[in-house]
Parts: C-alpha cells; sequence; structure tokens
C-alpha cells in the first residue's frame, strides 16, 4: 500500500469531480506526491546521520536532533498529502451508495440500464453537492492546519545551518550543523507554494459551487 | 506478497461487507498500512544504528538494544495489521462457498448458462444465516486481536511513550551506561497515531457487531410477526423433476442451512405444489 496505490483509489473519484477538481487532483499528484517521492525523500534521506554536533559526548547528537526536528517535514508532508487526499473518499463513498440504490430500484422491477448506470456522470446536486462542499472545506482545513504546524513547529520556513543545543547531556552550548539547509529551504519553500495553489484551487471551486447552486435556484424560480 | 497484494485480497471481501465493515477497511488500509509504509518505516528505519550508548565497550550497544527493544514497534504493527485483516477471508471463504453451491444448484435446474454463472459471481451475498455467524466470528476475532496487540505494545513500551535515555545494565556494559534513543518524539507521535486509528478500528468493529446482531433480531421479529413474507424470487425457475427436487433435497440435507436459506428466501425456486422435504 503505497503512494501509486492511493492514486488507483483516487483516480475513481476522479470521475465526479468538478474541473476545478480534476486540476487539484493533477497538481496533488504531480506537483506534491511525485516531487516528495522523487526528489524531497532524498534530499531529507540523511537528515540524522549528518546532523554533526561539535562535540564528542555520545547522546548529544541524538538529543540535539530531536530537539530541533520534533517530526521530519518528509513524515508530516506524507501524512498531509493522506489526509488531504481523504476527503475525496467521503464524496466516492456518496456516489457508491446512490448506484445501490439505483440498483435496488432496478431489482425491485424499475427498468434502467445497468451498464448505463455504471458509465453515468453523476450531477454534483442535491445530498452529493453537501457531502462535496462538505469534502472541499475538510480538505481546506486539513492543508491550513498542517501549514500552520509546519510554521509553528520550525519558525518559519526556513532550515537553518546551525542551531545551539543545550540539552543534557550535551556538556554547555553545543554547535550542530543541518545537513543540505539550502537545499531543504527551497523544497519547503516549493511544498509551500504548491500547497498554497492547491488551497486557492479548493477556495475556488467552493465558489464555483455555490455559484451554481445559486444560479440553479434563480433559474428554477424565475 | 506484499500489502499491495494484501489489498487486492481484502478489496474483494469489500463487496460482501455491511456499510462499517467497509469504513473500517478504508480505515486500515489508508491510515494504518499506508501511513505505515510511507512514514514510520522510515522513522524507524535507523533505530538500531542511531542507538548510541556513552561507552566504548564492543557489544554493549547490541546487548542494550536487544534489551530494551525486544520487537520493534514496526513488526509488531506489521503483526497486527495481517492479523487484524485476515478474519476476512473467513468471510471471503464461505461466501466463495455458497457461490459454489449456488453454481451446484443451477446446474441441476438446469440452468447452467454463462449468464446466471456470472450473475451468481456478481450479485452481492445476503448476510444472513450460516454467513451471519462467520461474518460475526470474523468481527469478533479483528476485535480479540486488535485488543491483544494494544495489551501487549502496553507491555513491552509502558505509556506508549519513547524515551529518550535508557540506563542499561547488561553485560558486557560496564557498570550502568546511558544509551540515547534516536527520534523519540517523531516515534511517540506515530505510536500515539496508531494507537489512535487502532482505537477507532475497535470501535468501528464494535459498532458494526451492534449493528448485525440488531439487524439479525429485528429479522427475527419481522419474520415471526409475518411468517409467510417471502422475497421476490432471485431465480424464478421451477424444477421439473422428482428426480432433480430428490437431488436438491439430498444437497440440502448435507448442507448447514445455506442453501436451505436461499430456498426458503426464493419460493420461486420450486414448482407449486412440490414440497421440499428437507426444508
Amino acid at each position: 500500500m503505497d503512494w501509486g496505490t492511493l492514486q488507483a483509489v483516487l483516480g475513481g473519484v476522479n470521475k465526479h469531480s468538478t474541473s476545478i477538481g480534476k486540476i487539484w487532483l493533477t497538481v496533488l499528484f504531480i506537483f506534491r506526491i511525485m516531487i516528495l517521492v522523487v526528489a524531497a525523500e532524498r534530499v531529507w534521506g540523511d537528515e540524522q546521520q549528518d546532523f554533526v554536533c561539535n562535540t564528542l559526548q555520545p547522546g548529544c547528537r541524538n538529543v540535539c536532533y530531536d530537539q530541533f526536528f520534533p517530526i521530519s517535514h518528509i513524515r508530516l508532508w506524507a501524512l498531509q498529502l493522506i489526509f488531504v487526499s481523504t476527503p475525496a473518499l467521503l464524496v466516492a463513498m456518496h456516489v457508491a451508495y446512490r448506484r445501490h440504490e439505483k440498483k435496488r430500484r432496478f431489482r425491485n422491477g424499475e427498468k434502467i440500464d445497468i451498464e448505463e448506470l455504471k458509465n453515468e456522470k453523476v450531477h454534483i446536486r442535491g445530498p452529493l453537492w453537501w457531502t462535496y462542499t462538505s469534502s472541499i472545506f475538510f480538505r481546506m482545513v486539513f492543508e491550513a492546519v498542517f501549514m500552520y504546524v509546519f510554521y509553528y513547529m520550525y519558525d518559519g520556513y526556513q532550515m537553518p545551518r546551525l542551531v545551539k543545543c543545550k540539552a543534557w547531556p550535551c556538556p554547555n552550548t553545543v554547535d550542530c550543523f543541518v545537513s543540505r539547509p539550502t537545499e531543504k529551504t527551497t523544497f519547503t519553500i516549493f511544498m509551500l507554494a504548491v500547497s498554497g495553489i492547491c488551497m486557492m484551487l479548493n477556495l475556488a471551486e467552493l465558489c464555483y459551487l455555490v455559484i451554481k447552486i445559486f444560479m440553479k435556484d434563480s433559474r428554477k424560480t424565475t | 506478497m506484499n500489502w499491495a497484494g494484501l489489498y487486492t485480497v481484502l478489496s474483494g471481501v469489500n463487496r460482501h461487507s455491511t456499510a462499517i465493515g467497509r469504513i473500517w477497511l478504508s480505515v486500515i488500509f489508508i491510515f494504518r498500512i499506508m501511513v505505515l509504509v510511507v512514514a514510520a518505516e522510515s522513522v524507524w528505519g535507523d533505530e538500531k544504528s542511531a542507538f548510541t550508548c556513552n561507552t566504548q565497550q564492543p557489544g554493549c550497544n547490541s546487548v542494550c538494544y536487544d534489551h530494551f527493544f525486544p520487537i520493534s514497534h514496526i513488526r509488531l504493527w506489521a503483526l497486527q495489521l495481517i492479523l487484524v485483516t485476515t478474519p476476512a477471508l473467513l468471510v471471503a471463504m464461505h461466501v466463495a462457498y455458497q457461490q459454489h453451491q449456488e453454481k451446484k444448484l443451477l446446474v441441476l435446474t438446469g440452468h447452467a448458462d454463462a449468464k446466471h454463472m456470472e450473475e451468481v459471481k456478481k450479485h452481492k451475498m445476503r448476510i444472513s444465516g450460516s454467513l451471519w455467524w462467520t461474518y460475526v466470528c470474523s468481527v469478533v476475532f479483528r476485535l480479540l486481536f486488535e485488543a491483544v496487540f494494544m495489551y501487549i505494545f502496553y507491555m513491552l513500551y509502558p505509556g506508549y511513550q519513547m524515551v529518550r535515555l535508557v540506563k542499561c545494565e547488561a553485560y558486557p556494559c560496564p557498570n550502568t551506561v546511558d544509551c540515547f534513543i534516536s527520534r523519540p518524539t517523531e516515534k511517540t507521535v506515530f505510536t500515539v497515531f496508531m494507537l489512535v486509528t487502532s482505537s477507532i478500528c475497535i470501535v468501528l468493529n464494535m459498532a458494526e457487531l451492534v449493528y448485525l446482531v440488531v439487524r439479525a433480531c429485528a429479522r427475527r421479529g419481522q419474520h415471526n410477526s409475518n411468517p409467510s413474507s417471502g422475497k421476490g424470487s432471485f431465480y424464478g425457475h421451477k424444477l421439473s423433476s422428482e428426480y432433480k427436487q430428490n437431488e436438491i433435497n439430498q444437497l440440502l440435507t448435507e448442507q448447514d442451512g445455506s442453501l436451505k436459506d436461499m430456498l426458503r428466501r426464493n419460493p420461486g425456486l420450486q414448482e407449486k405444489g412440490d414440497r421440499c422435504s428437507a426444508c
């Protein structure tokens, strides 16, 4: 079970999304998951081995690393991507439930073409509209929460070159040097920018859905 | 055979599960197996190489690591996930057995064409009769395995927290030696995360158990108050000869009741006036 399987699972959701939703999914897979797997994991690969402290005191390096990097960027991004892509499954479950209901009606005598049922595009209205809108809302909430967690944990989005550590068993204050700080800063800012783009797309999709529902309502009343 | 293989095997079970069962399966795959593979394995990746003891005594490092980490979290979680997902295979086996019986029945009634055979494969099995018992057993086993592993974790690693420092006195370490664990905070975060998802899965399993029991009681109440009601026939075919009726009766007496359930549900399967002696 890895990113490939997640892609297979979410690819099915794509069919029932709006166009903005499809763009969002593409951005997620290509500019975030793929970059994470192909590039970012290598950059952070030697983060602990090459975290060097100016002391021979055993244990000082471990303790200082743990103090300055409670959760690695890579793991936070992995969790963020998992949480952000999961609300789309709510929509998939709702669509599956609707199809199940239609099949039940077919079995009870109504005439519905089963093949057509599988391929028909489900229109986003009624309760499905609410499910879809909730899923977008949750996506935005998770994105914002993770962006805040990053900011809070790492005091901004920049990776320092040097950290000064005073935790026991380090004697006095010890200089510790982070491996590849510039490359890490570049990737952090890149992931942040793409995260921002995804949030904009989600906001645009939300507005689109709301406007669409208002226009439909006003057409009905006139 | 890896996690993806397990996913393929269990996706088939999904079709015959309840709605809560499907949610449980999604939680297992996305929030537990996927997080394990994609994130947790790399956190524990250097657990032994970065385990440092304040001594130069050869062997002390290995001995202390082994003393404090008899089984790594990652291996325990992998075992837990395998054992917890496997009872679902009981249900898959039972469903396959019922489908085999239905196919046999079709052959006997002379309707063994491709279309009907395909329908047997595709239609969703109702969770009633012996399948209900198998399903309930699988849910009970899931709950049991989850609870047992949570207890094992608690026994091996009290409090679910990963400490930064452990003091080791095992031979050949001279006196007491300070040993430092790599990434304790990150490990604690993931341990708590996996614990929370495990609890969510336990709650889902309990809800599913309650749902199944309530549904069975409701169905029994309905059946008692209206015994003549029967669902519409699935096949709508008729048995044509006494020989075939005898074969069917034999099949019914041999099997445990799943076929009986099927015939009881589908009275149209029997010709008017014929009696099913084994029903």
